[in-house]
């Protein structure tokens, strides 16, 4: 994110066909994204490509180990664990993504504004944003989540202000640098009043660095409402979610149904990896370093 | 021809760590209707930011510390913040010296014309890009219809300075302040757009500010001249007054820098360099370069006088000088 093409930006279109060409050519985000892909897929059509419902028991296969019925196998419910990892998927995506884009839209606006202002705004919000930060996000997402209580919205809500200042102080940081650019002045030359100035003139010019930072958000938005859920202080149990479910788990293993711990672990890691993957490959596509390498 | 704008006694200064720098200093200029006023000095003599004080974009640390522009009979001090939104672009528009940076370089630069149409004109998408096709074509840019869906960087530098006149000219401006325009174009591409100016301005009727260091750009499209050094004007005349016969040193040690292919005269460069701004001589600043320096010009300001009709001169010891 610090890094900035020096070159004058190139109009947002033609870069992400650029960017999409090249993200082909990077086996290691692409493999990341097409993970992603398919999860999201998986999550969409849940219902049809689980084999069983997320909340269905079936008292005689309790605690099974992975078999052809049961392809990672059962919890002690005999709910198949399988089905239940695939309809996590929906909830721990759109949590992480409502979360992620909730921050995005209030750190950037916000952002935006108090950079444009600057002067005695940009001190307080600053101020502000530093205070949040001075919290460990997870600690403060804990706070906030035993503070409002435990609800899937609530969660969203923790996650999203967690995630605001970090917007908020890229978004002003770009600010400050496009509002000095002559395009900013050639806008005010015409009469543009300020808001028009902000959103239509100078916010398409600081896009690209939030597109890493939303990538890479995305994957900490999960993995901070899976550990949430892991210590009881997020989404519920009985609902299926991985953090619930590696919770569930992880009290099995002693008597050795390592599956249940395992399997609902790594979606976690592979996704929150995926996506981290995917956010380093846009990073390197951005960096005027990586330019000219194909 | 009536008075467009009225600048009197303007002052803009800078406050800075190691003091108030004039970079204006009580300066008085006219623009009338329909001319070309040409506005010369050399870097850092106060050009670019009278520009910037007609448009009210003086930002701080700048300051307009004295004076009045009235334009169109009204002082611009007096408008609100709002009401100057409705002059800038509307009626005063600007052309800056580097076009190419001056236009986003996220939004092509079609859609930079059309929407001012749509802010000032209040004209439905659709109109405003029917207009913007015109105006495109009205300042010779060949296949307008491909062109403004590009993006800033797939224009040359001359096509990027057609736009940025094309844009300025959208709303038709009473006034159009052109700061050193063809500054990083090449000469036959500048010529080509000193004649576009000049014919633009003769077709929508505005008047032109015309900035720049040039004399030569001066001779081919000023009707007349304001000379500015160290923030002060030191001399306003028609342009045929100004080259044949200029009263003040500086303006013509300015001439006679000027490198010529016709005749045998050496190029003279003019000695020493603008004075500090932050604390300037009491009287002339132009007296440690100056020839003919007679004894009130280190003790006061010169005062800008009517030496003949429509020539201004800020000078005690012009008439010591050889012509």
């Amino acid at each position: 994110m610090s890094t900035r093409p020096l070159s004058p930006p190139s109009p947002l279109r033609a870069r992400s066909r650029m960017a999409w060409r090249r993200i082909r050519r990077n086996p290691v985000s692409f493999a990341a994204l097409s993970v992603i892909a398919l999860i999201a897929l998986a999550a969409i059509l849940a219902p049809l490509i689980a084999p069983y419902g997320p909340d269905e028991p079936d008292a005689a296969a309790a605690l099974g180990a992975p078999s052809w019925h049961h392809w990672i196998g059962t919890d002690m419910y005999g709910r198949d664990l399988f089905s239940r990892i695939i309809f996590a998927a929906r909830i721990d995506l759109s949590v992480a993504f409502v979360a992620t884009a909730c921050a995005l839209a209030i750190g950037a606006l916000a952002g935006a504004a108090v950079g444009y202002r600057g002067g005695w705004v940009d001190d307080i919000a600053m101020r502000g944003v530093d205070s949040i930060m001075a919290f460990p996000a997870f600690v403060l997402a804990m706070g906030i989540t035993a503070a409002l209580g435990n609800s899937t919205v609530n969660v969203a809500i923790a996650i999203a202000i967690t995630q605001v200042p970090s917007y908020l102080r890229l978004i002003r940081g770009e600010m400050l640098r496009v509002r000095e650019m002559e395009y900013a002045d050639a806008a005010r030359t015409v009469g543009n009043p300020a808001w028009r100035i902000v959103l239509i003139h100078l916010l398409p010019n600081c896009l690209p660095p939030l597109i890493v930072q939303s990538t890479l958000a995305m994957g900490f938005a999960l993995l901070t409402m899976a550990s949430l859920s892991f210590i009881g202080l997020g989404i519920q149990p009985p609902q299926s979610e991985w953090g619930v479910m590696t919770a569930e788990g992880a009290q099995q293993i002693v008597t050795g149904e390592w599956w249940l711990f395992l399997f609902p672990g790594l979606a976690v890691m592979i996704t929150v990896l995926s996506f981290n993957l995917i956010g380093d490959g846009v990073r390197d596509l951005l960096d005027p370093r990586m330019r000219g390498i194909r | 021809m009536t008075r467009l704008l009225t600048i009197s006694d303007l002052s803009v200064a800078f406050d800075s760590d190691t003091g108030t720098v004039k970079a204006v200093d009580h300066i008085n200029l006219d623009i009338r209707r329909r001319e070309v006023m040409g506005l010369v000095g050399e870097s850092g003599s106060g050009k670019s930011v009278t520009a910037l004080a007609i448009l009210r974009l003086i930002r701080r640390p700048g300051r307009i510390t004295s004076g009045t522009i009235r334009f169109d009979g009204v002082d611009l001090a007096t408008l609100s913040e709002d009401e100057m939104r409705h002059v800038r672009g509307a009626r005063i528009a600007m052309v800056s010296q580097t076009p190419r940076t001056a236009l986003n370089p996220v939004i092509p630069v079609g859609r930079q014309i059309a929407r001012l149409f749509m802010l000032h004109g209040g004209l439905s998408r659709k109109d405003a890009e029917t207009r913007t096709l015109e105006m495109l074509s009205m300042v010779r840019i060949p296949d307008p219809a491909r062109r403004a869906q590009q993006y800033a960087h797939q224009l040359s530098g001359g096509m990027c300075q057609r736009v940025m006149i094309a844009m300025a000219l959208a709303t038709s401006p009473e006034l159009l302040l052109a700061d050193e325009p063809t500054t990083g174009l090449d000469a036959s591409i500048a010529v080509r757009i000193l004649d576009l100016l000049r014919e633009m301005g003769e077709k929508t009727g505005a008047a032109i500010l015309f900035i720049t260091h040039d004399l030569g750009v001066v001779a081919e499209i000023c009707d007349r001249v304001t000379v500015m050094h160290a923030g002060q004007v030191v001399e306003s005349a028609p342009v045929r007054t100004i080259f044949h016969a200029p009263a003040h040193p500086y303006t013509r040690a300015l001439i006679r820098s000027i490198p010529r292919l016709d005749r045998e005269v050496a190029m003279e460069p003019i000695p020493g360099s603008v004075p500090s701004l932050v604390t300037p001589p009491p009287g002339c600043r132009y007296i440690d370069r100056c020839r003919f320096a007679i004894e009130p010009c280190g003790l006061s300001r010169p005062p800008l006088n009517a030496i003949a009709p429509d020539h201004l001169l800020a000078c005690y010891g012009y008439d010591r000088a050889p012509a």
